[in-house]
């Protein structure tokens, strides 16, 4: 790659025999992040490059009438304008799943930003206001915006002709995904309760907001393929999109991880990459689309804003008797995740308890209504909003402790899942309550000083708009299940190289997997793995690219199970080769060789008595091991489509918050004084990223509770505050000391025992806000999230 | 238009600037120095925090041509400013003759992580990634700015100064949790050292 610089790098990290799993050993990219020179996606930068700028749909929904770009093509410094008709091949669309989101608009729009035509130029402002330039006539249609417009006899079709293989069982067309779960009776279960409490919730659209905006660098090849270089979160799959657009053979369209800002979902689906790749072709030189963060907020899905209705009830003892619940998800135009969304919506809407008679339907509806697609916690979040709103409802009416009441019916090893499904792993629901709750409360009154009120630990802060008066303090409690991993039969596998040698008269290993690090701290991981299994010190980690298998989704908290799961198995056969080395070489000597388990350690072959039988360096000389191997957790089955039932999730994983909430009734304010967090994680591999993971995840829980929305105009379904101005997502200020207590049961399943971490937190952390400031209000709010003018009824 | 301005110690210019690029702009995509961020370049986020004349600010805020003539640090230059301020006793605007690197030198620049104990870090460095401050790290060196220059003015921050200091930087990943231990190791550690030598 003459003439790049600042491209992703090999990141080589020594360590010490003790850096294996289990330690905090420290990031081996750390270095370069903190002196600036980690080469994210927006960083870089080719000589001779041009940048590609989009031009978006100013309406939601429209017939294109007319695009005239000759203006445009005639300002100087522009190379190149294309519109769907430049498009080179009949694959016109893309997507993760169904194939209806088209690279750029035909005919009509569907959403607000919907990409229409693209711009390449010697300067980003040249291309921005080249863009400008274009001229799109629109003939504006009637919009769809929610489940009454959407499923009306009258109401447009967001898609005709639908072929998908979701379109023969929905109901309608305007619905992508339809999962109902059926089990036991719940009408004859609804019978035997005492008490039977509903609910209708609303959770409003929340947006990743992660850091780094979509960026990346296309290259022209001289092979007439291309080299992409881009933040995503799973490079074949991107690739799986891109080549057909292109017309191109996947070995043609050669693509690495650039540094990635942060993803949380929102780079499961494309953003700049076949616009990137177009613009390189069409002018033979190196393309660079930056968005910006206006643009982002269009560039990438959103998390399904939801209404859910729901009703359960319990017996005066306190024991659910059954549930019943309809979820409908806002999926806006394109269908994105939503089918997985669905899935793991209905599945999970129990939530963590035991609950026998269930009736259950999830929906996803397709609008005119931004996409809406992957966020951390993926259905799940909703689902545990509402779930976790009826548990205090009932446990009020029953007169019980909040905790108390779910202990009573928290799930166990054991439990079946509406699905079904046997939950095989340990569930320890009624301990993390218990463990959040017996952590030490925050101090009362933490404003009070001898000089007066500390203004900065109250609502409002720095505003000065209280000293104390009308400021009440509330608690909620919530626990939540996330399943870990691609469910419903999905082929969720990873794969992995490591190759093992002598350098300088020592082992080194290096690991070379597509894995997409977003920040979780997969490099690290696979470092401390390949510490553990081939008992190394250095370890290089190669850039994550197309060159190697396919390493599935950094999502779902699967990665570093999956993924990891992948690294560990390939340096198990890597260790058994250099043994079966050592075998050849030395068995003759001492019989160990034969008859003992044996590990490497320390760059030594020994026995597992710990008796040194060779050096590795002596067994390996000049050859190297060089492995790629795929592998694969438990398979899992689909849903059925009628009655819901299947073993279709791999693992979950839970958490549990405590929230402590001042509020100043007055004004509407809300401070989040502390947020506690109970996980299991199964087994800790880098014990300083998992508290960091759920530490983040709780954040943006919180962020959902209390400020975090898109908001889309009703009318005429456009997107009102695309920025960090009016999109506000929590500062330091506004984020309380987060208390974590990790417990580590682990499943017997999973690779060294752990569990997928990065979900869960996200989950129990926005409830459990809600809940205490239910509790300091006494009002009953069941949207999220809550605004000033909720809690002063103005 | 041409704009010259002293850039972590060296003196630097660009030519062909458009009047209506920003500082950030202009580090970025024209000195090769793009350890500044662009996450939203509205002066909302911090990610591009750099010092000018020592004042923290936005550098996507600040045209171009206003930094003409001044003095800029950013976070490529860190490691350098704080040594030279722990050498001189808190030297604020990094024309102690640190020798910089050169436009060219820049954009050619292939990133590569030092081995061991050759990388110099500021203590404010070494701390954000020994406290694990750093996931993504996309706001780590606006985060990194504020952070080393609230401890230039104010040794042993309280957790509200802290948080004051850097309630303009927005971040993601970590809840903040690990930045404040960052900051508050940082401190801890004084001027006892002055240079980290990386993970």
């Amino acid at each position: 790659m003459s003439g790049v610089t600042r491209t992703p790098t090999h990141l080589t990290q020594g360590g010490t025999a003790d850096a294996g799993i289990g330690a905090s050993t420290l990031r081996p990219d750390g270095t370069l992040k903190v002196t600036g020179e980690f080469a994210y996606s927006s960083d870089l930068w080719h000589e001779d490059m041009l940048w590609g700028c989009t031009l978006r749909s100013t309406v939601a929904h429209a017939e294109i009438v007319s695009i005239d770009t000759s203006e445009a093509l005639a300002q100087s410094g522009v190379y190149a304008v294309l519109t769907y008709d430049d498009l080179p091949t009949e694959v016109k669309n893309y997507g993760l799943e169904i194939q209806d989101t088209p690279v750029l608009a035909h005919g009509k729009v569907r959403h607000h930003g919907e990409p229409v035509a693209l711009v390449a130029a010697d300067h980003p402002e040249t291309a921005r206001r080249a863009a400008a330039k274009i001229k799109v006539e629109y003939a504006e249609l009637p919009v769809v915006t929610d489940e009454a417009s959407a499923l009306a006899e009258d109401a447009p079709l967001v898609h005709e002709n639908r072929k998908d293989h979701h379109a023969g069982h929905v109901p309608h067309p305007n619905i992508v995904h339809r999962q109902p779960i059926v089990r036991g009776d719940a009408d004859a279960a609804a019978r035997r309760a005492d008490v039977i409490v509903s609910g209708e919730y609303v959770f409003g659209m929340q947006d990743q907001a992660f850091l780094g905006p979509e960026s990346g660098l296309a290259v022209p090849a001289e092979d007439g393929g291309v080299d992409l270089y881009v933040a995503t979160q799973w490079l074949h799959s991107d690739l799986r999109q891109i080549a057909p657009v292109l017309g191109l053979p996947e070995d043609k369209v050669r693509m690495t991880l650039s540094g990635v800002g942060g993803a949380f979902g929102g780079r499961e689906d494309l953003s700049m990459q076949i616009h990137g790749c177009l613009l390189a072709l069409r002018t033979g030189k190196p393309v660079k689309i930056v968005y910006n963060r206006f643009e982002s907020f269009f560039g990438h899905v959103h998390r399904h804003p939801a209404k859910l209705w729901y009703e359960h009830g319990a017996t005066k003892d306190g024991k659910l008797t059954h549930m019943k619940c309809r979820i409908v998800l806002d999926g806006g135009a394109y269908a994105s995740a939503s089918p997985a969304v669905v899935g793991n919506a209905s599945s999970l809407s129990v939530g963590p308890y035991a609950v026998d008679d269930v009736d259950i339907e999830a929906i996803a509806l397709y609008t005119n209504n931004p996409p809406c697609g992957a966020m951390r916690g993926f259905g799940a979040v909703q689902a545990c909003f509402a779930y976790e709103a009826q548990m205090d409802k009932l446990a009020q009416k029953l007169g019980m402790d909040p905790v108390e009441f779910r202990q009573l019916n928290a799930m166990e090893q054991g439990t079946p899942l509406p699905t079904g499904q046997v939950v095989d792993s340990p569930a320890p629901v009624a301990e993390l309550l218990r463990r959040v709750k017996a952590m030490p409360l925050p101090p009362e009154n933490q404003w009070e000083t001898t000089e007066g009120a500390d203004v900065r630990a109250l609502p409002g802060g720095l505003s000065n708009t209280t000293h104390g008066e009308d400021v009440v303090r509330g608690i909620g409690y919530a626990v939540g299940i996330k399943n870990v991993g691609f469910s419903e039969g999905f082929d969720d596998y990873s794969t992995a190289r490591v190759r093992m040698e002598v350098v300088g008269g020592v082992p080194v290993a290096t690991v070379h997997t597509a894995m997409a690090e977003v920040g979780q701290g997969g490099v690290t991981v696979h470092a401390q793995i390949a510490r553990t299994e081939l008992g190394v010190d250095q370890v290089t980690i190669h850039p994550a690219d197309t060159r190697v298998g396919s390493a599935g989704s950094t999502s779902a908290s699967r990665q570093t199970y999956v993924t990891g799961g992948a690294v560990k198995n390939t340096c198990e056969h890597v260790r058994e080769q250099v043994l079966e080395l050592g075998r050849r070489k030395f068995g003759t000597y001492h019989p160990a060789w034969a008859t003992a388990e044996l590990l490497l350690e320390n760059g030594k072959a020994v026995t597992d008595g710990g008796e040194v039988l060779a050096d590795v360096a002596d067994v390996l000389e000049d050859e190297a091991i060089d492995l790629e191997l795929e592998w694969r957790h438990r398979p899992t089955e689909p849903f059925d489509l009628r009655t819901g039932q299947g073993n279709g999730h791999v693992q979950y994983s839970f958490a549990a918050h405590r929230a402590v909430v001042e509020v100043d009734t007055a004004l509407g304010l809300v401070k989040v004084v502390e947020l506690a967090c109970a996980q299991d994680v199964g087994k800790a591999l880098n014990p300083l990223s998992v508290v960091g993971q759920i530490q983040g995840g709780t954040t943006q829980g919180l962020g959902v509770a209390v400020m975090e929305e898109i908001i889309v105009d009703p009318k005429t379904a456009k997107v009102r505050n695309p920025s960090f101005t009016d999109y506000l997502i929590p500062t330091i200020l506004d984020t309380p000391t987060i208390p974590v207590d990790v417990l580590e049961l682990a499943d017997e399943h999973a690779p060294y025992g752990l569990r997928g971490i990065g979900e869960a937190p996200t989950l129990s952390s926005t409830p459990a806000v809600l809940a205490a400031i239910r509790n300091a209000t006494g009002l009953e709010l069941n949207r999220t999230p809550v605004r000033p003018e909720h809690l002063t009824g103005t | 238009m041409r704009v010259k301005f002293t850039v972590n110690g060296r003196e630097q210019q660009a030519d062909d600037v458009w009047e209506g690029e920003s500082l950030l702009y202009v580090l970025r995509e024209r000195m090769g120095l793009p350890g500044s961020k662009n996450a939203c370049e509205q002066g909302e986020c911090g990610s591009c925090t750099v010092r000018l004349d020592g004042v923290p600010v936005c550098s996507c805020l600040v045209a171009a041509g206003q930094a003409e003539g001044r003095e800029v640090v950013t976070v490529e230059g860190l490691a350098d400013y704080a040594e030279q301020r722990a050498q001189h006793g808190g030297c604020a605007t990094g024309a102690c003759g640190s020798a910089g690197t050169s436009v060219d030198a820049a954009q050619r620049r292939q990133a590569k992580p030092a081995a061991e104990g050759q990388v110099k870090l500021s203590p404010v460095q070494q701390a954000f990634i020994d406290a694990g401050a750093v996931q993504c790290g996309f706001c780590t060196p606006g985060l990194l700015v504020a952070a080393d220059e609230l401890l230039e003015r104010n040794a042993q921050p309280s957790d509200a100064d802290i948080r004051e200091a850097l309630s303009g930087n927005l971040c993601r990943c970590t809840g903040y949790e690990k930045i404040l231990d960052a900051v508050r190791l940082a401190a801890a550690r004084g001027d006892a050292r002055t240079a980290g030598t990386g993970a």
